[in-house]
């Protein structure tokens, strides 16, 4: 009974408490399914793609699929893409969310909180209303089908949200830290670049990181504005290739893990940062 | 501070938001009145070069439209089973999860998943899932004697998977925002609740519900935007422009821009939508006050 006062709440039964893990041992399994589920087609051999188990790894378990997907496909050719265009919007988004979140948090100025409330409402409106002037604005300035049409889009849907996370951020850090380099005589931007930003690094890293994953995820603006095979990015080549529900399943498959693991993996090693991260900025004014 | 106070110009806060200013103008700003401009002419894949002025006439159209009805009906039930089942679906974890528990955190890294996935990936696996023959779910069903089910070829169970799927994808944020929410609730007042011997659901309705509206309001309010404009699982789902009977409001914008080329009356179409969204957001905000006591 001792032993069992520091590990759980001291008023809850062990009924209480093997409930507890059962349904949470549920919801896991509701959401890591579909992942196995993706693995488990992956690891099929090519005659086996259309089977009624739904044992997770097969009984001859190969790594064909995989082989095929990175050398019989494009995707290196989108890995590649999708890393350029997702690398350069989080990047560039970051760099132009500084400052404005900067001036935010540390200036008071005419028009700041109308400003403010300006990024904020661009959050509420529907995509198809942006989408398709854009679109018509990037025919226009002949963007189609190329990198940089992609860029802009994305970096303007990435920064309104980068700069309210930084504004939080940069609130949370004292004045005092940089009251004392003004009097050393520092320029604006020198406190802001020798004080400020070395401490925020865990924030620049998370807006860095949902920049990098709006790029990265993004398939609407994408199918809209690529059109030529070389220039696809992951969501939509994949997209194509699983197409119909065919034989390039299993290729699909083992695609998919390989585009979604590493990331997979990166969000959950930054998750421990995101439920302090969304409540300051989100919240917080 | 009279240091900061002369060595920092006038200017200066406006230099410093001037680089996302401009991306936002020229991306979002321009693009709205442009947008608006659009919904009150003609303009479509022929008329591309020279489009008409007409007016209200695209307003007009959609109001005219019978099959808009359904398709707004379609996208307030869509949002609400959504967004309902996100909130009460996360909470409930979040409060399972805010208390000491060995492994839990390896429990939340598992529940964060669908968050992380690519949001296209979790689509297309949940797709292949929902294959007449060889998915999961009807293998799953076939358990229970339950038949297998066209969910892909029957727009109306094409819906339903939508909805599962975006559900699935959706409840994750809502915990992680609602955990963050708890763990600023003080437990002397739990503990205060306990002496009075106030029973678990008086203590779930008189403490942490009105603690957590500050943190779940905003939440709620743009999950329902984004569920409300939630392109990608529909699109995916039900295999590009899909069937009538699966659109939501934004879907069917895309369809009548990207596919039909009716750009005026797609812009008149999303002035609309965004007018509905507005509105809704005013009377939310006004109503939960959230905003009241703060400076901005």
């Amino acid at each position: 009974m001792i032993e069992k006062n520091i590990h759980f709440e001291k008023n809850d039964s062990w009924k209480k408490i093997i409930g507890i893990y059962v349904i949470l041992i549920i919801f896991c399994a509701i959401t890591l399914y579909p992942l196995l589920n993706v693995l488990s087609v992956a690891l099929r051999p090519g005659d086996q793609l259309f089977s009624t188990s739904l044992r997770i790894i097969p009984a001859d378990a190969t790594l064909d699929n995989f082989r095929k997907a990175l050398f019989e496909t494009d995707l290196l050719i989108w890995l590649k893409n999708s890393l350029i265009v997702s690398s350069l919007t989080a990047i560039i988004g970051v760099f132009i969310s500084i400052t404005a979140g900067y001036a935010f948090s540390r200036f008071s100025f005419w028009g700041r909180k109308v400003g403010m409330m300006t990024f904020l409402v661009t959050q509420m409106f529907p995509a198809p209303m942006l989408l398709l002037p854009m679109f018509i604005i990037l025919v226009k300035l002949k963007l189609m089908n190329s990198f940089l049409g992609l860029l802009i889009p994305y970096v303007a849907v990435s920064v309104p949200f980068s700069v309210w996370m930084l504004k939080g951020y940069f609130d949370t850090i004292p004045k005092s830290l940089e009251e004392s380099a003004y009097i050393d005589g520092c320029k604006v931007w020198q406190v802001m670049y020798k004080i400020v930003l070395p401490v925020s690094t865990p924030a620049l890293a998370i807006t860095g990181l949902f920049s990098f994953m709006t790029a990265w995820s993004e398939f609407v603006i994408a199918r809209i504005i690529l059109t030529s095979a070389e220039k696809l990015t992951l969501p939509v080549g994949l997209v194509n290739l699983q197409g119909s529900f065919s034989a390039e399943w299993g290729t699909y498959s083992a695609a998919a893990l390989i585009t979604s693991v590493p990331v997979i993996i990166l969000f959950i090693s930054l998750s421990r940062y995101l439920v302090g991260g969304l409540t300051v900025g989100g919240v917080k004014e | 501070m009279s240091g900061k106070g002369r060595l920092v110009g006038k200017n200066t806060p406006y230099l410093f938001i001037a680089p996302a200013f401009i991306v936002m103008a020229i991306m979002v700003f321009y693009p709205l009145g442009y947008g608006f401009w659009l919904s009150l002419t003609n303009m479509s894949l022929r008329t591309f070069k020279n489009p008409g002025f007409v007016g209200l006439q695209n307003y007009i159209r959609v109001f005219q439209d019978p099959e808009v009805l359904s398709t707004f009906i379609r996208t307030i039930i869509w949002t609400f089973v959504n967004v309902f089942f996100h909130v009460t679906i996360g909470l409930f974890l979040a409060i399972l999860l805010n208390r000491k528990l060995p492994g839990k955190s390896i429990l939340r890294v598992f529940l964060i998943i669908p968050w992380a996935m690519p949001q296209y990936i979790a689509a297309l696996t949940w797709k292949g899932m929902f294959n007449q023959n060889f998915g999961a779910i009807n293998l799953m069903l076939g358990w229970f004697g339950i038949e297998n089910l066209p969910w892909l070829s029957d727009p109306q169970l094409t819906f339903y998977a939508a909805i599962i799927t975006n559900i699935w994808l959706g409840f994750p944020f809502m915990m992680m925002i609602s955990l963050g929410g708890l763990q600023s609730i003080s437990a002397d007042l739990y503990e205060a609740a306990d002496i009075d011997g106030a029973s678990p659901w008086r203590k779930f309705k008189d403490i942490t519900l009105p603690l957590l509206k500050p943190t779940l309001t905003p939440a709620i309010i743009l999950g329902t935007i984004w569920t409300f404009n939630m392109l990608n699982i529909i699109i995916i789902l039900a295999g590009g422009y899909g069937n009538k009977e699966t659109q939501i409001l934004v879907t069917d914008v895309y369809r009548l821009a990207f596919n039909f080329y009716r750009y005026g009356f797609a812009a008149a179409y999303s002035v609309l939508i965004f007018a509905f969204l507005l509105i809704f957001s005013i009377i939310y905000v006004k109503k939960s006050n959230i905003f009241k006591e703060e400076s901005i």
